[in-house]
């Protein structure tokens, strides 16, 4: 081992850093690059330098473009494959930002039973005819709410002041059982046509993508980012234990609180526009980890990208898989995301 | 000065405070030593503010610690906790780094990481400034948090067991680091140690607690003695005194009946003084 001084070490650290900002870019071309294919597959296929220029028309470039495809891609495609980016993204930092607090690389949103909960309060509105409001506007509110007070139940036992995340984890997957039950309820009770609308929501769809839908996602999604990015240092600091974490100065159980409402919030907005989506949150976050480590300046931001990268392109495999078919993208991600997991499991052990 | 007045503290039907009062002066070394289980980390944790004791006040220079407000009390502290495990994808200065929490921002400047690097060169680990913590042993990790406690610049220090995984050589440095820094920056440092000739080297306070009470405490030399080693841990200890007068302990391996295993005084003399 070579001897190290101090103005040595200092430029190490800061090349380190420099090299994370790299994997940031990196995976934000390749992003891009999903992003662009995404809008360009579908039923009528557009060339990819089509899409590119009305991307660029879209923000003030003037390039010349067919009428067709710009119609195409502003009020059919780019609405979806932006949800598929915002949704992917809010599943990769909910998964990091759970699997921070409660120590637990295996932990997620649906872990705690956030998405069953969203999927319980779908169905029942779903069940109970949308309480003679519109379709589109009933099932997702019903899903944000079972979804935040699901999470409130768990906000009260983060409250506490000596509860463990151990403990912690034990509730949320006591309340996933709950509300599988409770969803298993309704749709037994319901009739076969109610039935299959229920399974068609929970299967994840990005279809039912708006520029309303999309405007809301957004913005709540900025907004949690900013509040998250802020505590970067705090959350990175909890992953040293409880105790340790309490040492420095964190004060453990209102910041596990907040975190908590912040993920809550992400979650239940993307999980009531687009339903059950899963893996993506359990596996975004992994691959960020061994990416640029737990400094969450970078994992933060990474685990968005990763998410959104999956969706992305689990978006445009769900098109082309059989040409002309749409799968159901929530039963892509976890085909595709399967062998991920298992590449980290066993990646894991050689490590 | 770390005050503490008739505290009480009781898990369930475990006492493990029964109205201690003591009070801790800055610039010295104040070590607790007493059985296992017998609630020393605990009253770290009471000092700290992470347990609420029955009753008694906790007080640093006449100020009282309100557990319902611990913010502004826990900065005065450096608090290394039992617990070495460092299971997360962070360098060894990235850990450091968190050391100085409340300074950290997205935008990281120079002086925040060369006061990291400086701490980690003093306990001999700059070295190891950029490995994965994941990879490092137990003892390696003991240091880095060390590194930790010291980058806060604490008022008041406290470590739980800070050697219980560290080779001699480390044992050294950190205990050396400790004694200089707490003398020169008029630190409280309280420590709760296991090895009794370790305290009696680096205590100039000993405080020995059994069943919540304090049994004895003064200068190690002045309480340390057989009888008081065969009342806290219930052993027959023998002890000898180098040439500072600091005592040494040693107890006599069981189960050779009439068989002495005690070292002539002279001896361990001589082994002291070598």
């Amino acid at each position: 081992m070579t001897s190290l001084s101090l103005a040595e070490s200092l430029r190490l650290q800061r090349h380190n850093e420099q090299r994370r900002i790299w994997m940031l870019l990196a995976l934000f071309c390749v992003l891009a690059a999903s992003f662009v294919m995404d809008i360009a597959t579908g039923p009528s296929m557009l060339g990819v330098e089509e899409v590119v220029n009305v991307l660029l028309r879209l923000v003030g470039v003037p390039v010349g473009v067919q009428p067709t495809s710009e119609v195409i891609v502003i009020s059919l495609r780019l609405p979806i494959a932006l949800m598929a980016l915002i949704v992917g993204g809010v599943l990769g930092v909910g998964g990091a930002e759970m699997q921070t607090l409660l120590n637990n690389p295996m932990a997620s949103p649906y872990t705690l039973g956030m998405a069953a909960a969203a999927g319980f309060g779908a169905a029942l509105m779903l069940y109970v005819g949308s309480l003679g409001l519109s379709t589109e506007f009933a099932v997702p509110v019903g899903a944000f709410v079972c979804c935040m007070l699901s999470a409130g139940l768990l906000f009260g036992l983060a409250m506490m002041r000596h509860i463990t995340s151990g403990q912690l984890i034990l509730a949320g997957i006591a309340l996933l059982f709950l509300f599988q039950s409770l969803l298993s309820l309704v749709q037994f009770v319901s009739s076969p046509e109610l039935s299959q609308q229920i399974l068609f929501w929970l299967f994840g769809s990005l279809t039912k993508a708006t520029w309303t839908n999309v405007g809301i996602t957004a913005s709540v999604t900025l907004v949690c980012m900013t509040l998250l990015m802020r505590d970067a240092w705090k959350l990175t600091a909890l992953r040293l234990g409880e105790s340790r974490a309490k040492s420095l100065g964190v004060n453990v159980a209102r910041l596990r609180l907040k975190t908590l409402v912040i993920v809550a919030l992400m979650t239940a907005t993307v999980t009531s526009f687009v339903g059950i989506i899963g893996f993506i949150g359990i596996v975004a976050p992994n691959i960020a980890r061994m990416l640029v480590g737990e400094d969450q300046r970078y994992f933060l931001p990474l685990s968005f990208l990763v998410g959104a990268f999956l969706l992305s392109s689990a978006s445009v495999l769900s098109k082309t898989i059989v040409p002309g078919a749409l799968f159901p993208i929530g039963i892509v991600t976890a085909i595709i995301g399967v062998p991920f997991f298992f590449w980290m499991i066993i990646g894991k052990r050689t490590h | 000065m770390l005050e503490v007045r008739d505290l009480s503290l009781a898990f369930d039907d475990l006492l493990l405070a029964d109205r201690l009062n003591f009070q801790l002066q800055a610039g010295k070394i104040h070590v607790i030593i007493g059985p296992n289980g017998t609630g020393k980390s605990s009253l770290l944790k009471v000092l700290f503010g992470d347990i609420r004791p029955q009753s008694g006040d906790v007080l640093f220079d006449g100020e009282r610690l309100d557990y319902r407000q611990t913010g502004h009390w826990r900065q005065r502290f450096g608090y290394m906790p039992q617990d070495i495990r460092l299971d997360i994808g962070l360098t060894v200065l990235e850990v450091v780094l968190l050391g100085q929490l409340d300074a950290l921002s997205l935008k990281l400047r120079d002086p925040l990481i060369e006061a990291a690097l400086k701490a980690l060169d003093q306990v001999g680990l700059l070295q190891l400034a950029h490995r994965d913590v994941r990879t490092l042993s137990g003892g390696q990790c003991q240091m880095v948090l060390f590194a930790q406690a010291l980058i806060r610049n604490p008022r008041i220090l406290m470590l739980d067991e800070p050697v219980s995984a560290l080779d001699l050589h480390f044992q050294q440095v950190l205990l050396d680091h400790l004694y200089q820094q707490t003398h020169r920056q008029h630190w409280v440092s309280v420590m709760v140690l296991h090895d009794l000739n370790l305290a009696a080297q680096y205590a100039d306070n000993l405080l020995v607690l059994k069943g919540g009470r304090l049994i004895a405490q003064g200068a190690p030399a002045a309480i340390l003695s057989p009888e008081l080693v065969h009342e806290v841990y219930g052993v027959s200890a023998e002890i000898a005194y180098d040439q500072q007068g600091v005592p040494f302990i040693r107890t006599p391996r069981r189960g050779r009946p009439g068989q002495s295993v005690a070292a002539p005084e002279a001896q361990v003399r001589a082994v002291l003084a070598g």
